[in-house]
């Protein structure tokens, strides 16, 4: 199921939902003709159409608002703190394009904080899915939970069957004694490829895909540092305030301290490019980043990575 | 809405005891006593004869609503609300209390307020989405926003006339609450607004120019509402900020008010028309 039948679907079933967007159609392009008068397009107004949202979710509706990760969390954030957080309402953010997934554009639509930005909000929720698989299977939850939320809309195509999502739990894949990679979104298909290698290199390895940022799996976090002797947090995000905070954010409150590699962009933007060349440009290829933990080059051969199917 | 006798009377004597509650709440921490005298009379007739809000309706989804977006007027409304029955009048005195919800700015702790506000240009989109799930519904409910004229600065409020526009958001009023004021110096002087009418009508608004003092205008501009079908409607009310005190109508300087209690008195007996008050009292406190 691709999330716009998810969306049209759920939409159908309940009228509560109201499907809005800042004119970013290219995950809801067939559902004006289905959902009528339930299909809002403000137009490139990302802050009336949050506070159009928080109006609508007064009076009973669930909002699922579309727009480009950059500017939904951004332009918008005093409208989503205030209009939506303050009062805690059930008004669902649609990122598109977040993290690496904007490859192209250039850094006025690299959206490398908006983790650190919505989780910052009391109340917010945040997520985000590995591939679409892991999307289909997260956002049932996620629409039905009566706080505001952010996901990380991210509908690759991956061969990855994900497990039943819980929320506030994370999936984790495997455990090691030698390492765990933590990670969450378009990067867990990097990770598994790194895996892959590590394990040909004779270490005992664990991955975690994180699936919700907040509220966060302590006890996935914390198992993981404690019984592997490196532990890797892999996110195409910057390096503060993201998974690597996360992390230390759990660590210190339970007293704990541990070996934690941060892979992510410290204090930069990346180059522009297509996906495939960004992944390889920047060092976050599945071979690249078990090469950085190894710290070794191998004659792995690196998979071919797929050009992303949208960009706007 | 057909134009029914309305008593200008009671409303001028519901008014004038709003004005005392706002004057009472300008001391021990004080208030935006200028704003709030400036809408006074624009609440007070809005929920008297205007909206079907009442006491025992603030649950229903066919119930109007009003959305006070520039915020610093709200002692006006909890005045209004004190008179109307909705919050008890002895509650005004927990103004600034740890132990109440009363303060500078609007929160849905107190009954029949629908949002809060405080930041500019928030509530002309949250008042759209209110008016969009209406429409949506087929309901008949009316939608007010006030806004102050300095709020116009806000780009939001311009986006919001946009989207109001092309949702056809007839069941929507914008209110100016024109006192020609923002913050420290009058409109014209630092971002000049007019020609506001001209202005909002060629967002495609149906716009109405009334004195915001005068409630034969605003029952006239009201009774008239939806203004046209398919426009979104806007009123722009011009007012005088302190309106009810001479010494301290249309001063720049008195825009957050902190006044001592014997001022205080000096003023309600001012408002009543017997003398001008002598200000002794720090003349601007920046909020």
């Amino acid at each position: 199921m691709s999330y716009e039948e998810l969306l049209t679907e759920t939409a159908l079933a309940d009228e509560r939902f109201i499907v809005m967007t800042a004119e970013n159609r290219a995950l809801v392009r067939n559902i004006p003709a289905k959902l009528g008068n339930r299909f809002i397009d403000t137009g490139i107004t990302e802050q009336t159409m949050i506070g159009a949202a928080a109006g609508l979710a007064l009076r009973g509706r669930i909002p699922i608002v579309h727009a480009l990760a950059s500017f939904l969390t951004m332009r918008a954030f005093e409208f989503l703190r205030t209009d939506a957080g303050i009062p805690n309402l059930p008004v669902k953010l649609s990122s598109f394009i977040p993290g690496f997934l904007s490859d192209g554009n250039g850094p006025t639509h690299q959206a490398l904080e908006d983790i650190s930005l919505m989780r910052g909000i009391p109340n917010m929720t945040v997520f985000a899915p590995a591939d679409e698989d892991d999307l289909v299977k997260m956002l049932p939850q996620i629409w039905a939970y009566s706080r505001p939320s952010y996901v990380r809309i991210n509908t690759r195509r991956a061969d990855y069957i994900h497990a039943p999502f819980e929320l506030g739990k994370a999936e984790v894949i495997s455990i090691g004694d030698d390492v765990t990679i933590i990670t969450y979104g378009l990067l867990f298909e990097q990770a598994l490829i790194a895996v892959e290698i590590l394990r040909r290199e004779g270490l005992s390895v664990g991955l975690i895909n994180l699936r919700s940022l907040k509220p966060v799996d302590e006890r996935a976090v914390i198992e993981a540092t404690r019984d592997s002797a490196l532990t890797v947090t892999l996110e195409d995000h910057f390096q503060t305030g993201g998974l690597y905070s996360i992390v230390a954010e759990v660590l210190l409150k339970h007293g704990l301290t541990a070996n934690v590699l941060p892979i992510a962009l410290n204090e930069r933007w990346f180059k522009p490019a297509l996906l495939p060349a960004v992944l390889q440009h920047e060092g976050f290829t599945g071979k690249q980043i078990a090469e950085k933990i190894l710290g070794y080059k191998t004659f792995y051969k690196q998979p071919e990575i797929m050009v992303p199917q949208f960009s706007e | 809405m057909q134009t029914e006798v309305i008593s200008v009377e009671n409303l001028k004597s519901t008014a004038l005891k709003v004005r005392e509650h706002i004057i009472k709440m300008s001391t021990d921490g004080g208030c935006f006593v200028g704003a709030s005298l400036s809408a006074a009379d624009l609440i007070v007739y809005l929920y008297s004869e205007f909206l079907d809000i009442t006491p025992e309706n603030l649950d229903d989804p066919n119930r109007d609503y009003l959305f006070l977006s520039k915020g610093h007027d709200v002692p006006a409304l909890y005045g209004t609300f004190a008179e109307l029955g909705l919050i008890a009048p002895e509650r005004l005195k927990n103004h600034l209390s740890v132990h109440d919800n009363i303060y500078w700015h609007p929160n849905t702790k107190i009954p029949g307020i629908e949002f809060h506000s405080g930041s500019l240009g928030h509530l002309p989109s949250i008042a759209i989405g209110v008016a969009m799930d209406i429409k949506i519904r087929g309901g008949n409910n009316k939608v007010v926003c006030i806004t102050g004229d300095g709020e116009l600065n806000e780009g939001t409020c311009w986006e919001a006339i946009l989207v109001a526009n092309a949702y056809q958001l007839d069941n929507l009023i914008f209110v100016v609450d024109r006192n020609h004021f923002q913050a420290n110096m009058p409109t014209e002087e630092l971002i000049p607004l007019e020609p506001l009418h001209d202005k909002f009508a060629s967002f495609g608004a149906s716009v109405r120019r009334i004195d915001g003092h005068d409630f034969d205008e605003l029952h006239i501009a009201f009774s008239a509402f939806p203004f046209e079908k398919g426009k979104v409607n806007v009123v722009i009310a011009d007012t005088v900020r302190g309106k009810g005190l001479p010494s301290i109508e249309r001063r720049a300087d008195r825009w957050f008010c902190n006044f001592t209690a014997a001022e205080v008195d000096d003023l309600l007996k001012e408002l009543h028309g017997e003398h001008l008050t002598r200000l002794t009292s720090e003349t601007l406190v920046v909020r």
